[in-house]
């Protein structure tokens, strides 16, 4: 909470720092300081509260419904972010970085797209063979990760990083292809994919949140679940924490990474399912946005726990949501959300921070 | 009999691998991979360059109509050169198979000779028109390199005291940045180099302070870095230096220097004595780093702080602080990259312009083995790459651009996956070092 | 010069690993620093060289307080060490390891020809034979030793601490070690030699400080009786008795024929080894760390690679096999390091327990983990180990080491075995939990299962072995009779084989050792005596050579 306040606090600086009327204000700091710093609060704040309204609650709403429709659109925004940071917090505890989330989640996005706009199949079973579609995407994607770094040892860093960007390129050529491309058009975006492909939404019409999100309940279960309480979870953990004894009690390691892989791969194609199936419903090279990067800091900040991973893909979620509305009503640019989110982060981990919030505690009790 | 109880000394783990070297018989060990690498390649060939070559032959242009000296177009048969590079891949995969060892290195230069030049006569060889300027081909290689030769090395200069370094993209980045707007703002070029130094070491900074002071993971420290730096130059970029272009984002370039009678000689002359500054700085830089890392004692310390720093620490080395600093120095150098961005190679900053370049370093500096001639090497291959990707988009090839784009990623991990000859990294890369 | 230490505590945590230390170290001598494993001695060498910071006490050079905060401080005053794990670059030459820290230079460069003049200097002087140019991993154990005194000596040292330098040599190339140690002496440095091995240090000391749980028990000079020093190291009569039955051991369970294991890079680690193991009988496996029995256990449980030769328990072939089909086939495995490869730190005591168990029926039902059987089967262990643990559900690291062993061992005896193979069974254990652990493994052996112990420790081999096999450099040397003297056994573990070093006795050889003697019972004195009669020979030898 401290670490979310501090990058709140530095962000805001920042904001106030670019300020148009703030740096005006500045030219004149010493015959009036007070001018400046009113300045800049009236620009961190107005961003701030603009965020909290695109986030979480719009007052100026028409009935609760509106005023509640903020709240839905971070949830919206945060399914892709919990589900592919349970992709990266499972490969965490097995001890790899999947860095690779956003190739996982394009490649997933993909398949699923492809399945959604290419195939005809009866309402119900249509939904079905997408999400499978997208969840067998990623889990390629990822699954050829475990399986080079099993047979060769390569590290997984690399691993992920290039194949994120042979993915783009992958996607980028496909598009190129009459096969998905809309007809009559030559533009890098595929067809629409069809309604029985999409995710119903989970509120009526009037806004976007959408089945993706129960999805992403139902996987934090499943993954909590996975970890906690099941043999291949013990397996997992056991290579992650130590690898050499996990090999002595006869759990192969090289399975345990092939396995880990395909499931975070898996978990984050279906964040590329939510996508197109959910939000999007159209394949573009940019389907990912920048969901796969987050992911890894919303598995960090939620310390690579199931359940925190959820709440953490819900706190960006409401950062993502409430930047639109930023930007839109204020002209904050949206970017601060990165620098907002990757502070977070860094101040977690930072050591100083947590010894001032121990020393907190103790002298609260 | 050993009693007691567990003191911190009980827990050593014991070293039984050190213990048995050399004393015990010893057998040949048997490793296949660089012949399946190799094998992989000549089937390539053969299917690519032998069997689906287009006809007639592609032409190489040595020197261009304004040159002071004319050399002669080179002509190569598109199919017969197939087959000899065919057949050349499968001699050395044959070789690699009997010998059964890694290859010597003449023997992966051999290669990486074949592959290549196979595959520029065959990709060229698709094009509507097969012929092609080596002159512009190499010197927009050495171009797209620049800033990856800085890149791989900063990172080496990292990596090889032991600290692994992810956020190659944020110092190029920020490095971009700081010289658009110190140039700028100072309308100076220097100012604006300086700047791209400093910007670039306060990233460094940072990576310092989080992975060697607090001991946190060094990839999620660098994989972070990458984000903050992306957003924070994004969000200054879109509030500040859109707006008031003229006053932040008007940089001023950096002199191109000629050399006189060197840059006449055909091909070599326009490739290397041709530059802006800072492509020579760049040449200095690898022998800088060269001879420093392998002949110097401070390279002594950073090889040995890489590879087992709790020897060093017993010697007396100050294992943080040489971290600290390397990592400072190679945030100076990928600076120098960065630079080359809004100083050298486009006229302003803009949002993520340099879109992956340092993972790509990262990628060359693994390909290169950490080693700064290969680093060297490495990146001036994917310079290669995207410039041919460039040119033949021009020249109209049937190939698809973004197979061309994919190909440093595939070797790289083909590289890693130890098909091209083992990668070791140094030993202690990515652990922080506590003294107890 | 004389180095003295003065009320050196030294704490980590609650845990006090020097109390109130007072040594001095006097020019031109030897002096020992002698106790068990885990006395203090290494700590407080390290506290010595600047590696720990005292938590109170002082050092003095020749009088004068010094105040150390690094190696540098240390070296600069004239102290070198050679650390028992090795701190040595293994991709660097010689030259470069001896240069680091301490280099030449000419102008900006590296001069590494004045370091190789030095290294050549003082080998010849000694007699070392090191190549300058010679890659260190490439090279022998003793040699990297080597080079890690010339380290200390190019930087002139004047106090050379080794610490249990003979852990990982073979008697010769203790030996020379040894000779190497008094050269040294005569040409005016002072030695700090740390060792628990008592034979060593009687042969080589000038004045012996014995420590026990973090304080001095006393100084004494090397006249002194192994019998004292010995009771001076363990402190009260610790008879380390294992009361066994002789052995009802009849047949071969385990046929072990033409085993060899490669590592990577080509050495052969263990050398196309053939033994066989009864029902109900113990075979210690014995040797100088390193060579071989560590890849022999690794082998018989499926956890090398590169394994060709056979291994048939009662008839089922285990070779070839993957370490999970090799375990449920009824194979106990106790590993040689607990901490690395037989716990899980972070996992509680409860899931350590099932490491190598949780897909059985009693705690897994299909997928899903059964946490409730799990808790109680720890719960059970606890009590039955006298495992002192917080809770079943504290991280096992949180234990105490001898806790933690009891752990491992709980586990791998909580299921009916076939064969139970154990290195190190009781390595960095304390006295009362050694005792435990050799009874339980006794009782196994009872049951009728055949029992393999690597065990480095000689009291161990002849506590617990009813037969006992020698390694040397990956070969199995001979399989001899748990009376075997304790000398003979040395001079297999330096490469003599069991026909060359035993007489042929009548109706007997070496490798047909009938399991029909009586109630063995081994005390301490037995072992002692053994080792006044080693030691004889040794000094012997050596003063001859």
């Amino acid at each position: 909470m401290l670490a979310v306040l501090a990058a709140l606090l530095l962000g805001g600086l920042l904001i106030a720092a670019t300020d148009e009327t703030v740096r005006e204000s500045a030219s004149y700091f010493f015959a009036r300081p007070g001018d400046t710093l009113t300045a800049m609060w009236d620009a961190a704040s107005s961003a701030y509260i603009a965020m909290f309204h695109g986030a979480v609650y719009n007052p100026d709403g028409s009935g609760l419904a509106g005023k509640l429709y903020p709240l839905t659109e971070t949830l919206t925004v945060a399914t892709p972010l919990i589900l592919a940071g349970l992709g990266v917090a499972l490969a965490f505890r097995t001890g790899l970085f999947n860095i690779g989330a956003q190739g996982q989640i394009l490649i997933g996005a993909t398949l699923a797209g492809y399945v959604g706009f290419a195939w005809q199949l009866p309402v119900g079973l249509h939904l079905l063979v997408v999400v499978v579609a997208g969840a067998l995407g990623g889990a390629i994607w990822g699954g050829v990760v475990g399986l080079i770094k099993a047979r060769t040892g390569a590290h997984e860093v690399i691993l992920t990083i290039m194949l994120n960007y042979i993915a783009i390129n992958l996607v980028s050529w496909l598009l190129t292809l009459s096969t998905f491309q809309r007809e009559g058009s030559s533009n890098p975006i595929s067809p629409p994919i069809a309604e029985t492909a999409m995710f119903p939404k989970l509120l009526g019409d009037g806004f976007r949140l959408h089945w993706g999100f129960v999805v992403a309940i139902a996987a934090t279960v499943a993954v909590a679940w996975l970890l906690n309480r099941s043999t291949i979870g013990f397996e997992l953990r056991a290579v992650g924490a130590n690898p050499r004894a996990a090999r002595t009690a006869g759990i192969s390691v090289t399975k345990g990474f092939v396995v880990v892989m395909l499931i975070a791969g898996m978990l984050a194609g279906l964040a590329g399912t939510a996508q197109i199936a959910g939000t999007e419903h159209s394949l573009t090279v940019g389907i990912a946005a920048s969901f796969g990067f987050d992911a890894i800091t919303v598995a960090l900040l939620g310390r690579s726990k199931p359940w925190g991973t959820f709440f953490a893909g819900i706190l960006y979620g409401a950062f993502r949501a409430g930047g639109v509305t930023m930007q839109t009503s204020t002209g904050t640019n949206i970017d601060i959300v990165l620098v907002v989110q990757s502070l977070i982060v860094l101040f977690v981990a930072l050591p100083p921070l947590l010894k001032l919030k121990s020393r907190r505690k103790e002298v609260a009790a | 009999m050993s009693t007691t109880t567990s003191a911190p000394e009980s827990s050593n783990a014991p070293q039984e691998e050190l213990s048995t070297a050399a004393a015990n018989r010893t057998v040949g060990v048997r490793t296949f991979r660089p012949a399946i690498g190799l094998a992989i390649l000549a089937l390539v060939a053969l299917i690519l360059f032998a069997l689906n070559a287009a006809s007639g032959s592609v032409e190489f242009r040595l020197s261009d109509s304004g040159d002071a000296i004319q050399l002669p177009n080179l002509s190569v048969p598109i199919t017969a050169y197939g087959w000899v590079v065919t057949v050349a891949l499968a001699a050395l995969a044959a070789f690699a198979a009997v010998r059964a060892r890694s290859l010597p290195r003449w023997a992966l230069i051999l290669a990486g000779f074949f592959f290549v030049t196979g595959f520029l006569v065959w990709i060229v060889g698709t094009a509507q028109t097969p012929s092609i300027s080596v002159t512009a081909l190499l010197a927009g290689s050495v171009a797209l390199a620049t800033p990856l030769i800085f890149g791989s090395l900063g990172g080496l200069l990292c990596e090889r005291s032991g600290v692994v370094n992810i956020a190659i993209e944020a110092q190029l980045l920020f490095g971009a940045f700081s010289a658009a707007v110190a140039s700028t703002v100072a309308n100076n070029v220097w100012v604006g180099l300086l700047a791209a130094v400093i910007g670039s070491m306060m990233v460094s900074l940072v990576l310092a302070i989080f992975s060697i002071k607090y001991r946190v993971n060094q990839v999620i420290v660098g994989v972070v870095l990458n984000v903050l730096v992306s957003g924070l130059t994004g969000f200054i970029f879109a509030t500040v230096l859109q707006p008031n272009a003229a006053d932040f984002n008007s940089p001023a370039r950096l002199p191109h220097i000629t050399i006189p009678v060197l840059s006449e000689i055909p091909v070599i002359g326009p490739v290397f004595f041709d530059q802006s500054i800072i492509g020579y700085i760049m040449y200095v830089t690898v022998a800088v780093v060269w001879y420093a890392l392998y002949r110097t004692r401070w390279g002594l310390r950073t090889r040995a702080v890489g590879e087992h720093p709790k020897a060093a620490d017993t010697l007396g080395v100050s294992v943080n602080a040489l971290r600290v600093r390397n990592v400072l120095m190679g945030g100076a150098v990928a600076g120098l990259g960065g630079a080359f961005y809004t100083l050298v190679s486009v006229s302003a900053f803009t949002r993520d312009m340099t879109s992956g370049a340092g993972y790509i370093a990262l990628a060359a500096l693994i390909f290169g083995r950490w080693n700064p001639v290969g680093a060297l090497l490495a990146s001036l291959l994917f310079g290669f790459a995207s410039n041919l990707e460039s040119i033949l988009s021009f020249l109209g090839t049937s190939v698809p651009s973004q197979f061309l784009a994919m190909l440093p990623y595939i070797v790289t991990i083909l590289a890693v996956a130890g098909l091209v000859g083992a990668s070791r990294g140094p030993a202690a890369s990515g652990e922080p070092y506590v003294k107890e | 010069m004389k180095l003295e230490l003065r009320d050196i505590t030294k704490k980590f945590g609650g845990f006090t690993a020097n109390q109130n230390v007072n040594l001095t170290v006097e020019p031109h001598q030897i002096h020992c620093l002698l106790g068990e494993n885990g006395a203090g001695k290494s700590t407080l060498m390290n506290v010595l060289y600047g590696l720990y910071e005292p938590t109170s006490g002082s050092i003095e050079i020749d009088g004068k307080p010094v105040t150390f905060s690094g190696p540098g401080d240390a070296m600069a005053a004239g102290i070198g060490m050679v650390h028992q794990h090795f701190m040595l670059v293994p991709v660097f030459t010689v030259a470069e390891n001896v240069a680091l820290g301490n280099e030449a230079t000419k102008g900006v460069g590296l001069d590494l020809n004045t370091t190789r003049r030095k290294i050549r200097e003082i080998s010849d002087q000694y007699g070392f034979q090191v190549d300058p140019d010679a890659i260190v991993e490439d090279l022998p154990v003793g040699v990297q030793q080597r080079v890690e005194i010339i380290k200390a000596l190019v930087r002139e040292a004047e106090v050379l601490i080794l610490d249990e330098p003979t852990a990982v040599l073979t008697p010769k190339e203790t030996d020379e070690l040894l000779n190497i140690m008094r050269q040294l002496r005569d040409d005016g440095t002072s030695i700090v030699f740390i060792s628990h091995k008592l034979r060593e240090v009687k042969a080589v000391s000038d004045v012996i400080t014995v420590i026990r749980r973090g304080k001095v028990e006393g100084q004494v000079g090397p006249g002194t009786s192994t019998d004292q020093l010995a009771a001076l190291m363990v402190g009260r009569d610790v008879s380390l008795t294992v009361d066994k039955e002789p052995a009802h051991a009849i047949g071969s369970a385990l046929e072990v024929e033409d085993l060899t294991v490669v590592g990577a890079n080509g050495v052969v680690l263990v050398d196309n080894v053939s033994f066989s193991v009864a029902p109900g009988e113990i075979l210690a496996v014995a040797g100088v760390q390193g060579n071989g029995q560590t890849e022999l256990t690794e082998a018989l449980v499926g956890l090398a690679d590169h394994v060709t030769g056979s291994i048939k328990l009662e008839g089922q072939e285990l070779a070839g096999r993957g370490v999970r089909e090799v375990l449920s086939a009824g194979v106990g495995f106790v590993p040689e390091d607990r901490s690395t490869e037989g716990l899980v730190g972070p996992f509680s005591v409860s899931e350590n327990l099932v490491l190598d168990r949780y897909k059985d029926r009693e705690f897994a039902s299909g997928p899903s983990l059964k946490l409730g059987a799990m808790r109680e089967n720890a719960q059970q262990a606890v009590d039955s180990y006298d495992i002192r643990a917080g809770s079943v559900d504290a991280p096992v690291s949180t234990l105490s080491g001898g806790n933690q062993q009891k752990v491992v061992i709980a586990r791998e005896l909580s299921r009916p075995l076939k064969l139970f193979v154990a290195s190190q069974p009781t390595r960095g254990v304390d006295v009362g939990s050694i005792e435990f652990i050799h009874k339980r493994i006794v009782a196994e052996r009872d049951k009728g299962v055949p029992v393999i112990i690597v065990s480095t420790e000689l009291d161990e081999v002849y506590a617990l072995a009813d037969r006992i096999a020698v390694f040397f450099h990956g070969k199995l040397m001979g399989i001899v009779p748990p009376d075997t003297p304790r000398e003979t056994l040395g001079r297999m573990m330096a490469g003599e084989t069991a026909e060359e070093v035993l007489p042929p006795a009548p109706g007997t050889t070496a490798k047909t050792i009938t399991n029909t003697r009586g109630r063995t019972r081994h005390e301490r004195h037995d072992h002692l005596s053994g080792i006044e009669s080693g030691l004889s020979t040794l000094t012997g030898r050596t003063e001859s050579g």
